[in-house]
């Protein structure tokens, strides 16, 4: 136990405010990730995480509040991404890579500019992987807010959302304006997409919004049950690398640890693989008869 | 500098023909993911001793076969994604332990012109004689299978063995060029230029033609500009990468749009 | 005595995921014939047609082309799928693609030979695609796509064509077209052809031997012979009866009368 809960884990305040945040965006992160997994956006959802980087970095530079320019940078990068075509099934590779680099090339200007004004070193490090430890507790309430909105946002267009998602074809039957739709869940994504890299840092913000909803996916087909697992896989992950992180300062002794990105991705990898292999056992155990589709068969909540 | 121009050349030539494919099979996002596998590697070999070529190569291979036995277990682009993230988190852990310096980091992140040394040229040359040898090889099973894998298997075509092959070669080019155009820009050069000179042209052996001197001018633009401003070259190959893309849409359009008055 | 069928499915039975689909499939083929398989959607005609293609394996029985076991993808048999998607900037032109169905399957760099392009001319010409033949794959409509599909398959001279429900997305003019295009393709170039479709009444003119699939069994043998209420019944399991108007065929379940009915899958209605 002394192993895994190393001496002054629950007495740190960063460490307190670093579970908490970190639950926050695992849950917003998990809502929102089954959705974009289920819709095959998961490029767009990656692209957004480092458009949001480039508008953080040039926040820093602009001396902005970075909250703003992650969360304007990704809403300004869909709404590129949406002109370019993301949506037409045509074209959306090709969109999302050349916003992407584009994106990404501001980023390393940003980025590069930030080095020469300042002499601190490791911002690059701090933006892009960014450590939930180093964010100030000061951040918790608009993070609550934004993360409220975004929920509430999509449990608004959830019915219309999860009939696009599935079968565009039938929604539109149905009277569903899929364009609309389509816009709405891209900005509630930026937005979800812009709070987890200023809090965790893009490569984690990508992990979260993949990862756990993916495993959750193997696992169940009921979309409710869906999601809780997701949070579940999220926040899980996310408390373990939290904690292990914490650990490896004193594993490695001399200050020196691994950074919590490693291992919450680790571990988000980690039930990824497992649920993989649960999910494989029991279908061998279960003939199903129905055919298989590329596109998961989700039953309506 | 000459270096500059020779390994950006070399870089280019071979981004902008694996690029063709990638494009038209709709990789972009396995591009993507596959040069930070190549950063993983990279950071690895820095901590460990190992020469840096080795550690991309190694490390971009094992990315490319990661994504394809995890797409075996889930959608492509969910194991694509996971294969990133995990690549970019070592290669983190990795950077962590070995206390590299800031340069050291954006020039492995962003591109550094200089990042391939004289001693370092004709292993990568030979390794880029290698892909283009590999691509010329696989060229019309490799077109075909990319058009319409039903056709090309009824046709006798194994396509496991092509998209295997094909993956290797995108992983050499990959860890061939990140340590130039950096990790995170690579796959520019992969989809921007070639998406463009498909616009353009119609018949595949002039689009991959075109895709080729597409990157190739990239490339050097980028080299040029980032030579000159000091700014970094991934910057450049982001940006002007989008802006071909966007003139050849550009054209298109006008094209298009020249042709419907001309018919009206 | 009579050589090997062209064709030959002898006692083929086919199970997918732990389930039989089909069963006892008994039927041949010969060089130059027509041949219909009609099924209702998801009676199992592209299964079967897996089955031939070598992309499926079955639980028993044995296909045999020329006397010979089927190995995978034989090169007499070509192959035309339902539909293919391409994206409209994909930078092959019609003729392109038409010529990969010569070599695109061998290795290496080499040029092509005047005798490739003027196959490949020959065949555009002989499927009417001469006046797209250097438009963009991507950017053909449903009709055109199919004919450049069938040029090909066709030109690498196989001995018989599956077609996957080549019809099921053309409207009827289209599939007049293509109906009169594939019997002229059988008469001249001595192909034979199985094509699957769910309405059969589009290629009554033209069908020299049917294929039934339903209810997990197949019936072969002429129109006359096979679409009669004794043998479809048979097929299905309960009473069918079988209409003909102005030459049109109509297949009606059970004594319910008209309506809708499990067999009326068949949307065979065309009265005049």
């Amino acid at each position: 136990m002394h192993v895994l809960f190393e001496p002054g884990l629950f007495s740190n305040a960063t460490v307190r405010t670093a579970l908490v945040l970190g639950a926050l965006v695992s849950i917003v992160s998990g809502v929102v990730g089954i959705f974009t997994v289920l819709r095959g956006q998961s490029f767009a959802g990656h692209a957004l995480t480092d458009v949001a980087t480039a508008g953080g970095a040039g926040a820093s530079l602009a001396a902005v509040s970075p909250l703003l320019g992650f969360i304007g940078g990704a809403v300004i990068g869909a709404g590129a991404m949406d002109a370019i075509g993301v949506q037409r099934v045509k074209n959306r590779d090709v969109a999302t890579g050349v916003v992407l680099g584009a994106a990404t090339g501001l980023a390393a200007l940003f980025l590069y500019l930030i080095t020469l004004q300042t002499t601190t070193t490791g911002s690059t490090q701090s933006i892009l992987f960014g450590s939930v430890f180093t964010v100030a507790s000061s951040t918790l309430p608009d993070a609550l807010v934004l993360g409220a909105l975004v929920l509430v946002g999509l449990g608004m267009i959830r019915r219309p959302l999860l009939m696009s998602s599935i079968s565009p074809e039938l929604a539109a039957a149905r009277g569903v304006r899929l364009r609309l739709v389509g816009i709405i869940f891209m900005v509630m994504l930026a937005v979800a997409v812009g709070l987890s890299a200023i809090v965790i840092g893009s490569i984690l913000s990508t992990a979260l919004l993949i990862g756990p909803p993916a495993s959750a996916l193997r696992v169940s087909t009921r979309l409710s049950r869906a999601i809780v697992l997701a949070c579940a896989f999220g926040v899980g992950a996310t408390w373990l690398g939290i904690v292990f992180a914490y650990d490896s300062y004193y594993w490695f002794g001399a200050g020196h640890g691994l950074p919590v990105s490693f291992f919450v991705v680790a571990d988000v990898f980690i039930e990824f693989v497992l649920v993989s292999f649960v999910a494989a056992r029991r279908q061998r155990v279960l003939t199903s008869p129905a055919p298989v589709t590329s596109r998961q068969h989700v039953e309506w909540v | 500098m000459s270096n500059a121009w020779l390994s950006g050349t070399i870089i280019a030539f071979l981004a902008g023909s694996v690029g063709f494919f990638v494009v038209l099979r709709g990789s972009a996002f396995a591009a993507h993911a596959i040069p930070n596998g190549a950063f993983a590697g990279a950071a690895g070999a820095n901590l460990v001793g190992v020469n840096p070529l080795v550690g991309l190569v190694v490390f971009a291979l094992g990315a490319a076969f990661g994504i394809s036995s995890l797409s075996r277990r889930t959608r492509s682009d969910v194991a694509t994604a996971l294969a990133l993230v995990m690549m970019l988190a070592l290669g983190a852990a990795f950077l962590a332990t070995s206390n590299a310096y800031e340069p050291a980091v954006n020039a492995l992140l962003f591109g550094e012109i200089l990042g391939v040394s004289s001693s370092e040229l004709l292993p990568v040359a030979i390794l880029a004689v290698v892909c283009a040898l590999g691509l010329s090889f696989l060229y019309r099973p490799l077109l075909l299978s990319s058009i319409s894998s039903d056709l090309a298997v009824a046709q006798g075509i194994n396509v496991q063995f092509i998209d295997a092959a094909f993956l290797v070669v995108v992983a050499l080019s990959s860890a061939l060029a990140v340590p130039v155009v950096g990790a995170l820009l690579t796959f520019s050069l992969m989809i921007g230029p070639p998406a463009a000179a498909r616009i353009v042209a119609s018949v595949p052996h002039r689009a991959l033609a075109l895709s080729v001197v597409f990157s190739m001018l990239t490339l050097w633009a980028a080299v040029a500009s980032s030579y000159w401003t000091n700014l970094p070259i991934g910057f450049f190959v982001g940006t002007i990468s989008a802006g071909v893309y966007l003139s050849a849409r550009g054209w298109s359009f006008v094209q298009s749009r020249r042709l419907l008055r001309a018919l009206l | 005595m009579a050589g090997p069928d062209l064709l030959e499915v002898v006692d083929v039975d086919v199970a997918l995921s732990g389930r039989m689909v089909l069963r006892d499939v008994n039927f041949r083929i010969d060089h130059g014939e027509f041949t219909g398989l009609i099924g209702s959607n998801g009676a199992g005609k592209t299964t079967l047609l897996r089955v031939l293609l070598g992309l499926q394996e079955v639980e028993h029985g044995r296909v045999l082309v020329h006397g010979e076991p089927l190995s995978r993808s034989n090169s007499s048999v070509g192959y035309v799928p339902q539909k293919v998607l391409f994206e409209t900037d994909v930078p092959v032109r019609v003729r392109d693609f038409v010529a990969l169905g010569i070599d695109g399957h061998r290795f290496g760099l080499a040029r092509r030979s005047r005798h490739t392009y003027e196959r490949v001319d020959e065949i555009l010409e002989s499927v009417e695609a001469t006046p797209f033949a250097n438009r963009r794959i991507g950017s053909l409509s449903g009709g055109e796509q199919q004919r450049v599909l069938i040029a090909h398959a066709l030109v690498s001279k196989p001995e018989l064509l599956l077609l996957d429900e080549p019809l099921a997305n053309l409207d009827p003019g289209s599939a007049q077209e293509i109906i009169q295009l594939l019997d002229s393709v059988v008469t001249n170039q001595h192909v034979a052809i199985l094509l699957s479709a769910h309405e059969m009444n589009p290629l009554l003119p033209v069908m020299d031997r049917v294929v039934y699939v339903a209810n997990g069994r197949v019936a072969s043998g002429t129109t006359d012979e096979v679409v009669q209420p004794e043998v479809l019944s048979a097929l299905y399991g309960h009473h069918v009866d079988v209409l003909q108007v102005h030459g049109r065929v109509l297949v009606l379940a059970g004594d319910e009368g008209a309506g809708v009915s499990p067999v009326a899958n068949h949307p065979a209605v065309v009265v005049d």
